[in-house]
């Protein structure tokens, strides 16, 4: 404040003695009620700091008279949705894919928990949306290894492939290179037979030698079928389409025949309750490959 | 005997008559305080030719208030029947002939700039008549003083009161302002709520003691406003609170009517001393009467400034003096700063309404309003919104063909169940699959539910050696197969990089 109140040339009303450029601050008095509303705020605030969490304590924090906790809300808000949920969760319970499948709402229902159970267990490795890359199927697209019902998406969901559950489906294929069943060179001519499956092939003699020992009775066809058909009850994929659980390149395709990869998927029962394993079967089936 | 008592000294109190404006300066003059007290502002009862428009229109607006939300229009079952509802639990805005639903808030923007635009053209050509006769702050304030009026007196009476000490009858008197200030506050300010559920349902239910925590609350909350704004807060909403006051200065120009005094006419003011020297003197007998009724507690013959509302109760205040004067009326009265020029120099005038100004307020005023009408009048009640799947952006399929993922959402604004037809334009040979519904197929016959939007997960796969670009335009175009309506939404198909 400055000391001499000084007053406007014209009114002669007091200005504050600041002064820019010749330009002087009126200073005009606050009317009362605006003052008596910034007190009124205050009040409120002390209120609040009372009536809620609000100040570092002794003890942690002051917890507030009320008692009031924003986790005890969330977490009575989620219950509350568990609970609006569960008219929906027990028909899915009781019903099976195929019958869930059959009704719009609780479809609708499912398709959204699933997505959210996806993202949270599945994208990982099959990425989001379903996208899947290489050693880990895409589950958006129409082929499926062990098939693509309802009910084989189901099973595959909750005992897993190759994990440590009784029921896993299971599927080795032998190391036919490492072990010393074919000769590179033959392993070469086989893979050129496969590229010949989806007209891929650019050597046609060595083509021939692969599809006569791919027809061997106890080498490919075996569990791929004739023409690379695949068996999804063995777990053995189709070769005569454009994808490759590991890669569709000749490169590819010769590393697998030699010493093959075989990918790991966990089972989920036990883990997941069963609603949830019953939403991501229906939601996995609905990515678009659903059979 | 004296016979030369002046005029004025036959009514002591109007001597008195002091501008809030003077009260705050000799305050000042006295304190150095940060805070100013409140100067009270009492106006006095008037009556005139704008009292009397003005109550008019006060009547006019209560009955447009209280009758809109009972005026029923009947939209077929499953719909409210109130003409005018904005419903914000079902998101829905109903006004007569008009559904919007909450993506359509722009007709909500349209009528606000409207509403702005109009402001600033009736203002530039007429002052603040908004200010001065239809905000409700003026309104309700009208109201209140009316009330005050009939409990406590008129402006004499009503400063004796706030000066006396507290008697009973004081106390007495307060209750009663205060309480029916709190009644016409309920039944007013509260009657808001019916503009947001059904009036007759939320009426009974609120006297029944049904309605929801929510009616009450808001119920409470304008009737508290009400009370706040039109009882206590008055002139002060207007002068702190209200950022119209402080631009509408940027709408006048000198061809604006305003509430003015004629200065060139009044001026030298002064009493009228009976065998006086009244020669030298303007017509103004400076009375005060201008000052108060002034429901701003203004004083006119200061120049326009931004606490006049433009209500003109002045004029009314100053007219019936000059005719007892048997001087011309008017000494107060709405003019323009141009015509008050010539007036006072005895040059012709004239009132020029078409100005640069009006025009352009004039024609941003039709180009919107038409904008509006030919939006509403091409309003569509099938809408299609569709989301191309990002992850995976395409998906290639064991023969070859390439698939593209998309939400497709149909929104259904008519009150009834509706079949449409979905196609896909854009690539050849596309072939649609909803989930849930087993067909495939180059279109498909989908349901929309009535009055909400009905969502489905569309796949659309193209033969492989006809996707030859890594983004085509595509578009999805729903047809409703009974009346043909037709929405297109325009989306990419996405293949492999080539």
């Amino acid at each position: 404040m400055p000391t001499k109140i000084e007053k406007e040339l014209y009114q002669g009303k007091p200005t504050t003695g600041h002064e820019w450029d010749g330009i002087r601050e009126l200073d005009t008095p606050l009317p009362k009620w605006w003052v008596y509303v910034l007190y009124a705020c205050i009040a409120w605030a002390v209120v609040y700091f009372i009536l809620y969490p609000s100040v570092p304590w002794f003890t942690g924090y002051f917890k507030g008279v009320l008692a009031w906790n924003s986790r005890t809300e969330v977490a009575e808000k989620i219950d509350e949705a568990k609970r609006a949920q569960s008219r929906y969760l027990d028909r899915i319970k009781s019903q099976s894919t195929d019958e869930i499948r059959r009704e719009p709402d609780l479809l609708n229902f499912a398709l959204a928990g699933g997505k959210a159970a996806f993202a949270d267990n599945c994208a990982p490795c099959h990425g989001a949306g379903g996208a899947g890359r290489i050693g880990f199927p895409s589950l958006a697209d129409d082929l499926w290894i062990w098939g693509g019902k309802l009910a084989d998406i189901e099973q595959t969901v909750r005992f897993g492939i190759r994990s440590a559950h009784d029921k896993a489906r299971s599927s080795q294929m032998p190391s036919y290179g490492s072990d010393g069943v074919l000769k590179p060179a033959q392993i070469d001519d086989v893979a050129e037979y496969v590229l010949s499956l989806t007209g891929r092939s650019t050597d046609k003699a060595a083509a021939e030698r692969g599809a006569k020992i791919f027809a061997e009775e106890d080498k490919c066809i075996a569990c791929h079928g004739k023409d690379g058909a695949g068996k999804a009850d063995l777990g053995a994929p189709p070769l005569n389409t454009r994808i490759f659980l590991y890669g569709g390149n000749k490169a590819d395709i010769v590393r697998q025949v030699t010493k093959p990869q075989h990918g790991v998927m966990p089972a989920w029962t036990g883990r997941l309750d069963d609603e949830t394993i019953k939403m991501l079967t229906l939601y996995v089936h609905a990515l678009g490959g659903g059979k | 005997m004296d016979g030369g008592a002046p005029l004025a000294k036959a009514r002591p109190m109007e001597d008195e008559v002091k501008s809030v404006r003077q009260q705050k300066q000799a305050i000042a003059v006295q304190s150095d305080s940060l805070y100013a007290d409140r100067v009270r502002v009492y106006p006095k009862a008037v009556g005139g030719k704008f009292r009397a428009l003005k109550w008019r229109l006060l009547g006019l607006w209560l009955a447009v208030y209280y009758v809109l939300p009972w005026i029923r229009w009947d939209r077929g079952p499953n719909a409210p029947d109130q003409a005018v509802l904005l419903d914000m639990t079902n998101r829905r805005g109903y006004f007569f002939f008009i559904e919007i639903w909450p993506q359509e808030v722009f007709y909500l923007t349209g009528i606000l700039i409207l509403a702005a635009v109009g402001l600033f053209l009736v203002t530039s050509l007429a002052g603040r008549v908004w200010c001065g006769y239809a905000c409700p702050q003026t309104v309700w304030t009208d109201l209140f003083m009316w009330v005050e009026r009939q409990v406590e007196g008129d402006r004499n009476a009503r400063i004796k009161l706030d000066k006396g000490a507290w008697t009973g009858a004081k106390w007495a008197r307060k209750i009663a302002k205060h309480a029916a200030w709190l009644v016409i506050a309920f039944g007013t300010g509260g009657a808001w709520i019916m503009y947001f559920v059904d009036a007759p349902t939320v009426v009974s239910d609120f006297f029944a003691g049904r309605a929801d925590y929510y009616t009450y609350f808001f119920v409470g909350l304008f009737t508290a406003t009400t009370y706040l704004l039109a009882g206590w807060a008055r002139e002060q909403v207007c002068t702190y609170m209200c950022p119209w006051p402080r631009f509408q200065s940027a709408m006048f120009d000198e061809d604006t009517l305003i509430v003015t005094y004629q200065k060139w006419r009044g001026e030298p003011r002064g009493k009228l001393e009976k065998g006086g020297a009244a020669a030298q003197l303007g017509d103004c007998v400076d009375c005060g009467q201008c000052v108060a009724v002034c429901p701003m507690g203004i004083d006119i013959r200061d120049g326009n400034q931004l606490e006049c509302i433009g209500c003109a109760l002045c004029i009314d205040a100053c007219n019936p003096v000059m005719a007892k004067l048997g001087r011309a009326p008017n000494l107060i009265g709405y003019d323009t700063e141009r015509r008050m020029a010539a007036r006072a120099k005895g040059e012709p005038m004239r009132y020029r309404i078409l100005r640069p100004r009006t025009l352009l307020y004039g024609m941003i005023f039709a180009a919107v309003g038409l904008a509006m009408a030919v939006v509403l009048a091409t309003r569509s009640d099938a809408e299609i919104n569709v989301l191309h799947d990002r992850n995976p952006l395409f998906v290639a399929l064991s023969d070859g063909a390439v698939r593209n993922g998309y939400t497709v959402k149909i929104l259904n604004k008519e009150r009834t169940e509706r079949i449409f037809r979905l196609e896909f334009k854009g690539v050849e040979g596309a072939k649609l699959r909803v989930v849930g519904l087993v067909e495939t197929a180059t279109w498909i016959e989908l349901r929309a539910d009535p009055d909400t939007v009905t969502t489905y997960q569309v796949y659309v796969s193209v033969d492989g050696a006809k996707v030859n670009q890594e983004r085509a335009d595509v578009s999805f175009v729903l047809t409703d197969i009974s009346n043909l309506e037709t929405a297109t939404r325009h989306t990419w198909f996405y293949g492999p990089k080539r």
